[in-house]
């Protein structure tokens, strides 16, 4: 059975986790303090430094490791057998993602269908609305608040549907980067995954259209009750995600001009592909769920 | 660094331990990751454990003497958090990075520089929660279960810094998790198929599942919170159209697969211990592991039995309670094998043995008082009383505890290359058991005769009861001091261990020498 084992790689020591656990602990400390100063409205905390000091040292942190694990690769210290745990590995982080949006979206489907129908008097809730809010009635979009914060509410024609489009057209022409690469054919590589960062970009900025133009003529906001709520940290989570993806799918570019990658061994790239076709998915559910019905 | 890769072709038996202080900050050995793991968690228990004698001492008798009601809140706060977060999870994934590698033949986990990320998160991520006890206005004061509005509305300033250091627990835990999912799923020796794994490494695949499955639902909550709390949105604000129901809803989503997390690894570890100490195979090997299975999948379909005093629709009741009975069929498959892989057995006790036992019966109690909470009608009376604190340290502190305790002494021996000093274990046992069951026995009755959890002052009538409770607590917190005695004393010296020092064992861990060496099967071992 296993004549020849390959060695799995194991680095020695590295120094990268624990810079990396400095990071995160001062991102968590800074921005703990940083969200106390602004409810406090202390202007000269010192909370933000610490955030953003925790930010540059998990960049730091990032360069070192990936660029030690880029090397790695490139020596040809990889076995197959290390290539699986990290695609393994890259696909429950995927996973671990879905289930961080479904928390989300689990949201949106309670207040929906359960809580602001409740409060409108359905199932047994009848002396709820009868005492508490006596004029208000169920409705979604919720525009109107119990409380009696009003807004608009975004369609999903516009804005939305072309992001849609441009999403999704972004994920087919990742996918034929990704063709061009495993077939050795570089041009399509660069063309394709230049074209996908490009759409990648043009969604950024439209999405942020989309909130100014949600602030300054629906009135709809982040604190605008639970209509705005679910719209705004949905899509906020997603664009973070995006914007992410997009970072990654720059540096992929920029290895793929510098050479990188072959039809066999291209993780990164296959990670980053996979990372984007995530965060497609994630738009169309959220283009249904929170846009269109 | 690649000048590592040369250092990495030594072998097996002449290889040494960087030393110094960097070889525990950059450390990509499972065996140090797990150690650190396992010193981690034992310092959080003891800090956990403080708490809770700040709490039983308040509770010794009715009054406020030691400490005011706000203090006392973060008191029970902090010990929940501290003790499900800092100290049972962190030392099944100590005692999965010590083992899982030795067990399926892999030279070392499969992520290991994320291995040490993850360790390395949770002192950071502890330093913050129990700074925050500090601030102004004190530390997080809600329960461990942080239910809206308390969290939102009524919470202390601080409330920030519990949401991101729990942000950055979740991070770790996700990371462990994936990295044990991964090294199961990947790095198995040649001929050590699902079917032959050790039990141990089964419950802990499943468990990993169950951790990248719910981690990030507690993070969608704790941000829900954050938000609600700092940025004005209400999820859980019915003026909004938010619910705070709609927490609990999300809270137990996460919080039910939670618990099982913190028991599946302990049913892996009796599975390997009663087997080796009763000198037979495992009754049911197969249905050990399908009865786990079940249990995981079962645990995404039952958490509103912690809700059933919330006023959910009487079909959502029923459909939860008779959902959580179900639960009971494969646990009870679990002890029926434990039993009969004993039935005839060529017993003997020692102490990983008797804690494994004791594990078994007390555990078994703690699940039956679950069955009991899980009647709807009989929940409403025993809803949030000191019957539920009965029930959840049954299954937590003679349940999970006593497995890792139970797996401390079974693998000390591998892991210090010396036998433990079986008298003083003994006494640490025997203390433990007694004192833990003073403790915790007499809640059932206070909790039955009406006394509420998670307050500090009581009507004169629980006196009694509290008093022979705090006197168990007391008790059972001294007793954990023996068990640190004896492990340093392990670590230190004593009697050579021979590789196999127990005559029933069996699995790959035994057949490398005591100590384990730094790096074992480099080269994968061929199993039949």
């Amino acid at each position: 059975m296993a004549q020849q084992h390959e060695k799995y790689y194991v680095p020695a020591s590295s120094p990268w986790p624990i810079v990396g656990a400095v990071g995160l602990g001062l991102i968590a400390f800074g921005a703990g303090h940083t969200v106390i100063d602004m409810k406090n409205e202390v202007t000269d905390g010192w909370g933000a430094n610490v955030l953003f000091g925790g930010i540059a040292v998990l960049i730091v942190m990032l360069f070192g490791w990936f660029r030690d694990q880029i090397n790695e690769s490139m020596s040809g210290l990889y076995s197959n057998q290390l290539g699986h745990s990290y695609r393994q590995g890259m696909s429950w982080f995927i996973f671990s993602e879905i289930m961080f949006f479904a928390a989300f979206f689990g949201a949106l489907f309670y207040a929906r269908v359960i809580a602001v129908e409740w409060l409108g008097g359905a199932s047994n809730n009848a002396m709820t609305n009868e005492v508490l809010w006596p004029a208000f009635e169920a409705h979604w979009p919720l525009t109107q608040t119990p409380g009696g914060t009003e807004s608009g509410a975004m369609g999903w024609m516009g804005l939305p549907l072309y992001n849609t489009i441009i999403l999704i057209v972004s994920s087919v022409t990742c996918h034929f980067a990704h063709v061009g690469l495993e077939k050795n054919n570089r041009k399509q590589l660069t063309l394709f995954l230049g074209i996908t960062i490009i759409l990648g970009c043009i969604f950024l900025y439209l999405q942020g259209a989309e909130y100014v133009h949600a602030y300054e003529e629906l009135g709809l906001t982040l604190d605008s009750g639970i209509y705005g709520n679910t719209f705004y940290m949905l899509t906020g989570f997603h664009g973070m995600h995006v914007t992410l993806g997009t970072l990654m799918l720059i540096i992929m570019f920029l290895r793929v001009i510098k050479g990188h990658f072959t039809p066999d061994n291209h993780f990164a790239f296959q990670a980053t592909s996979w990372y984007w076709h995530f965060v497609d998915v994630v738009w169309v559910c959220l283009f249904i769920f929170v846009y269109v019905l | 660094m690649s000048t590592v890769a040369g250092e990495m072709d030594h072998h097996d038996h002449h290889h040494h331990a960087p030393s110094g202080i960097t070889r525990w900050l950059f450390t990509t050995n499972h065996k140090d990751i797990g150690s650190m793991y396992l010193w981690f968690s034992f310092i959080m228990f003891l800090v956990g454990g403080s708490m809770a004698m700040v709490i039983r001492a308040e509770l010794f008798q009715p009054g406020l003497q030691l400490v005011d009601p706000h203090f006392f809140n973060q008191m029970t706060t902090v010990h929940g958090l501290i003790m499900v977060f800092g100290a049972v999870m962190p030392a099944f994934t100590g005692l999965a990075n010590w083992m899982v590698p030795m067990m399926i033949g892999a030279p070392d986990m499969a992520l290991p520089r994320m291995n040490n990320w993850s360790f390395w998160i949770l002192p950071f991520a502890f330093a913050i929660l129990l700074a925050s006890l500090f601030m102004e206005g004190g530390g997080p004061a809600f329960g461990w279960t942080f239910y809206a509005p308390l969290s939102t509305t009524y919470s202390s300033d601080s409330t920030a810094l519990f949401v991101f250091s729990v942000h950055i627990m979740g991070i770790s835990s996700i990371m462990g998790a994936i990295n044990v999912i991964v090294t199961i799923m990947n790095m198995r020796a040649p001929g050590m198929t699902y079917m032959k794994m050790p039990l141990f490494v089964w419950t802990w695949f499943i468990t990993a599942f169950l951790l990248i499955a719910v981690m990030p639902v507690l993070a969608g909550a704790v941000t829900m919170v954050l938000t609600d709390k700092y940025f004005s949105t209400s999820f859980f604000d019915a003026a909004g159209g938010g619910d705070p129901v709609l927490f609990q809803h999300i809270f137990w989503f996460f919080g039910h697969p939670e618990v099982y997390i913190m028991i599946l690894p302990s049913f892996g570890i009796v599975s390997a211990i009663i087997p080796a100490f009763s000198r037979k195979k495992l009754f049911g090997y197969s249905s050990m592991v399908y009865a786990t299975a079940a249990i995981a999948g079962l645990s995404f379909l039952v958490w509103a039995h912690h809700m059933f005093t919330t006023g959910m629709p009487v079909a959502a009741e029923i459909f939860f309670m008779y959902a959580t009975m179900l639960i009971s069929v494969p646990t009870g498959v679990k002890v029926f094998n434990w039993v009969a892989t004993m039935w005839r057995g060529s017993i003997s006790f020692e102490t990983p043995m008797l804690f494994a036992l004791a594990f078994v019966i007390l555990f078994t109690i703690g699940g039956f008082s679950g069955l009991m909470l899980a009647i709807t009608p009989v929940d409403f009376q025993y809803h949030d009383t000191y019957f539920v604190v009965a029930h959840f340290h049954y299954v937590l502190v003679s349940g999970a505890i006593f497995s890792i305790m139970a797996a401390a002494y079974y693998w000390l021996p591998k892991w210090t290359g010396h036998m433990y000093d079986e008298t003083l274990a003994k006494w640490h046992f025997w203390c433990s058991l007694i004192s833990v069951n003073v403790l915790f026995f007499p809640m059932h009755f206070a909790g039955l005769a009406g006394m509420p959890r998670r307050i500090p002052d009581y009507s004169l009538q629980f006196a009694d009861i509290n008093q022979i409770v705090s006197i168990g607590g007391f008790a059972f917190g001294l007793s954990q001091l023996i068990f640190l005695a004896v492990v340093i004393k392990c670590v230190r010296g004593g009697e050579k261990a021979p590789a196999k020092p127990w005559d029933g064992a069996e699995g790959l861990e035994w057949t490398v020498p005591s100590p384990a060496p730094y790096h074992t099967f480099e080269t994968p071992p061929e199993v039949k």
